[in-house]
């Protein structure tokens, strides 16, 4: 059972102009037909690079930003169509972890307050006493100590703010946590350390998480199921082992061979695809397959014309690529 | 032959002052040197001194509030003659600054002024340090763009910094860097603020103009993997001070300090299998303890013993340019190895120098 469901979602922002009225002259397309299911207790890791609308993404889950169309489905309900006051209820059910701990931690309130509002607003609990339970076994369960209490977030490490986030996100018992970018704040050594909770908070509660990030070595350690977002729209997913040992778009093999490896026998045999150029603006996507203008395998026919669909080529394995097939057998040379 | 390394760095180190405040040393006591056309990385994590030692060797401290001290030799012109970089006149140190050595910063969008075209940006450094003047200066800009990959760059010439990508700022950066020519470059993060793609366009870039141009470069970064590809020795910073210092190969075919051994053990890896546990480093740079204490890692170490607390950790070189501060390292390398499959063998007989 799936617990997650979207259902080509799409999340237009427009772009206004004008002095007196306000003219839309233009969308950028930041999630352009996405569909992907989730099942519960697993790990989702979405990747991409910056402008490829995987923040956008996770934020329309939780109607953070407005959906322009389809569907969202958790468990059962399909949100993008609730309305606000009942979203609002909603959300109890999937709470977000955000890359800047110190950004989305209020300075002002000390870390019970933070951790009691949202006990509050979702009227969990009733009185002082119990609410202050639920915050310590969230906090133990971070491996915070109750000292934490009556302190300030900037009175924390990041690693040790970050904990407080995923706390912040555990007090509710949400089924599922959005997870944006939650460790490219850390240092190296701190990011193992957020990851293994991750892992152990999944195990321990049968956790579901859309973990969002731009490091693949990250995401793939963490998730079942990985796709890969190029502007705005899925261009593969697969399961996390065959996706980095066998990509099949040319984005996702481009990707891959960019990644630097902690090990220099690997850095000097293998194989680097450059990519040409920048991410094309969102506002302005092109025809036919986005990444056609970039892509080393690109072809004269379809390719600039036709947009592919994001088909099923082998056991969850889907792939957005006219040429998949004939690329990974060799039949296609790529240029230069 | 030349009469020793490029630039050598002997006992850096840097104290920031503050009235009433307990001094802060960032860089404490760093000696490593760096030959004509090699790569020579620092690694390390925020704090550990690397940004401030590289800021050092520029002159680029501020001078209030600052006490450097140690020596940093470098012989202008690859000739005999050597200077010490930290105790140059500005004005000599002036000259050296783009001319000789060249800096490129993490971020290009702070490093390059927004009201100005990149273009005089450019030209601002032919015409001070190579006195080329009017469309000489412009075209051997537009050369030098074109060199870095920017494409059309007569158009990018006229453009301001925001007009530009932050993969096409980078490069621009690093045209200017490469402008004179320098004999040494450092990078500081040059490609933290980049996407992936983008920073393999980068990383191919600085590879090429060190094997063309023969430029020597200082690559500070906390991303083992570019220092993986990149450089030819690595040190790692730790407190600031140098843990341990290697060839690549070497580094990560034995990592020796338990510090860099718990680094390379807490990275995902992508071509490791996923059900091998990740193992975090506990605790934070917080928890270090002063160098004249003893080790500074010990409190986050597992192979701490009492015997890490009895002063600061002298250097150790058990196998030719392999060197370690530490007093209990980590045995489970290649030497270690080795030393079970023939027991008799006395330990430092261990493979010397095999790479490279």
């Amino acid at each position: 059972m799936s617990l997650l469901e979207i259902k080509d979602l799409k999340v237009h922002f427009p772009i206004k102009s004008g002095v007196l009225v306000d003219r839309t002259v233009g969308h950028v397309y930041a999630v352009d037909g996405v569909s992907l299911q989730v099942d519960a207790g697993t790990t989702y890791g979405l990747v991409g690079e910056s402008g490829c609308g995987k923040t956008t993404l996770g934020r329309a889950v939780l109607r953070l930003v407005p959906v322009t169309d389809g569907e969202v489905w958790i468990n059962g309900v399909d949100l993008a169509h609730l309305p606000e006051e009942e979203m609002r209820r909603r959300r109890r059910q999937a709470q977000m972890v955000f890359q800047d701990p110190l950004g989305s931690l209020d300075p002002r309130q000390n870390i019970e307050s933070l951790l009691t509002e949202g006990l509050e607003v979702h009227n969990v609990g009733s009185g002082r006493a119990e609410r202050r339970g639920m915050v310590l076994d969230a906090l133990e369960a971070v491996g915070l100590s109750q000292r934490a209490l009556n302190r300030y977030p900037h009175e924390f490490s990041g690693g040790q703010r970050q904990r407080i986030g995923i706390a912040r996100a555990l007090v509710l018992e949400p089924d599922l946590i959005i997870c944006d970018e939650p460790v490219s704040a850390l240092d190296v050594s701190i990011q193992a350390q957020v990851l293994n909770l991750l892992e152990e908070l999944q195990r321990d509660r049968g956790l579901t998480y859309l973990v969002i990030a731009h490091d693949l070595a990250v995401v793939r350690h963490v998730s079942d199921t990985v796709g890969v977002m190029y502007l705005g729209a899925l261009v593969e997913e697969a399961d996390s082992d065959s996706l980095h040992a066998a990509p099949l778009h040319p984005y996702t093999r481009a990707l891959v061979s960019a990644i630097p490896v902690p090990d220099p026998e690997v850095e000097d045999t293998r194989e680097r695809i450059l990519l040409q150029g920048d991410l094309p603006s969102p506002a302005a996507p092109p025809p036919g397959c986005r990444f056609h203008t970039r892509c080393p395998w690109r072809q004269e026919e379809r390719c600039a014309t036709e947009r592919p669909e994001l088909r099923t080529v082998g056991e969850g394995h889907r792939v957005a690529c006219h040429y998949a097939e004939q690329i990974a057998a060799g039949e296609i040379r790529p240029r230069g | 032959m030349p009469a020793g390394p490029l630039l050598a760095v002997d006992d850096l180190s840097v104290t920031f002052t503050q009235r009433r405040r307990r001094d802060v040393k960032a860089v404490d006591g760093i000696s490593f040197s760096l030959d004509e056309g090699s790569v020579v990385g620092l690694v390390g994590e925020s704090g550990c001194g690397k940004s401030v030692t590289s800021l050092a060797l520029m002159g680029l401290l501020p001078s209030r509030g600052v006490r450097v001290a140690g020596r940093a030799g470098f012989r202008p012109g690859g000739g005999d003659t050597e200077a010490d970089l930290l105790s140059l006149p500005s004005r000599r140190m002036r000259d050296l600054r783009g001319r000789e050595l060249a800096m490129v910063f993490q971020d290009p969008l702070s490093s390059l002024n927004p009201v100005v075209p990149i273009g005089r940006q450019v030209t601002e450094i032919l015409v001070r340090h190579r006195g080329l003047k009017g469309r000489a200066a412009r075209s051997a800009a537009a050369d030098l763009l074109a060199r870095v990959g920017i494409p059309d760059p007569g158009r990018r010439l006229r453009e301001y910094p925001h007009e530009l990508s932050g993969g096409m700022r980078q490069r621009a950066l690093i045209a200017m860097a490469v402008a004179c020519r320098p004999r040494l470059m450092i990078a500081d993060e040059p490609t933290t603020a980049l996407d992936v793609t983008i920073q393999a366009q980068i990383l191919e870039l600085l590879k090429e103009l060190v094997t063309e141009e023969g430029t020597a470069l200082l690559m500070i970064t906390h991303d083992l993997g570019i220092v993986a590809g990149l450089c030819d020795e690595i040190n790692v910073l730790y407190a600031g001070r140098v843990v341990e210092s290697a060839q690549r190969h070497e580094l990560f075919r034995a990592p020796t300090h338990p510090y860099t051994a718990g680094l390379l053990a807490s990275i995902p890896r992508l071509h490791a299998s996923r059900d091998l546990p990740l193992t975090p480093i506990r605790g934070t740079v917080n928890d270090a303890i002063d160098w004249t204490d003893g080790c500074a890692f010990a409190p986050r170490c597992d192979n701490y013993a009492e015997d890490c607390l009895g002063g600061p950790p002298h250097m150790r070189e058990e196998r030719a340019g392999h060197r370690f501060r530490c007093v209990h390292p980590v045995r489970t390398d290649a030497a270690a190895v080795s030393a079970e499959q023939s027991p008799a063998a006395p330990e430092p007989s261990a493979p010397k120098g095999e790479d490279r």
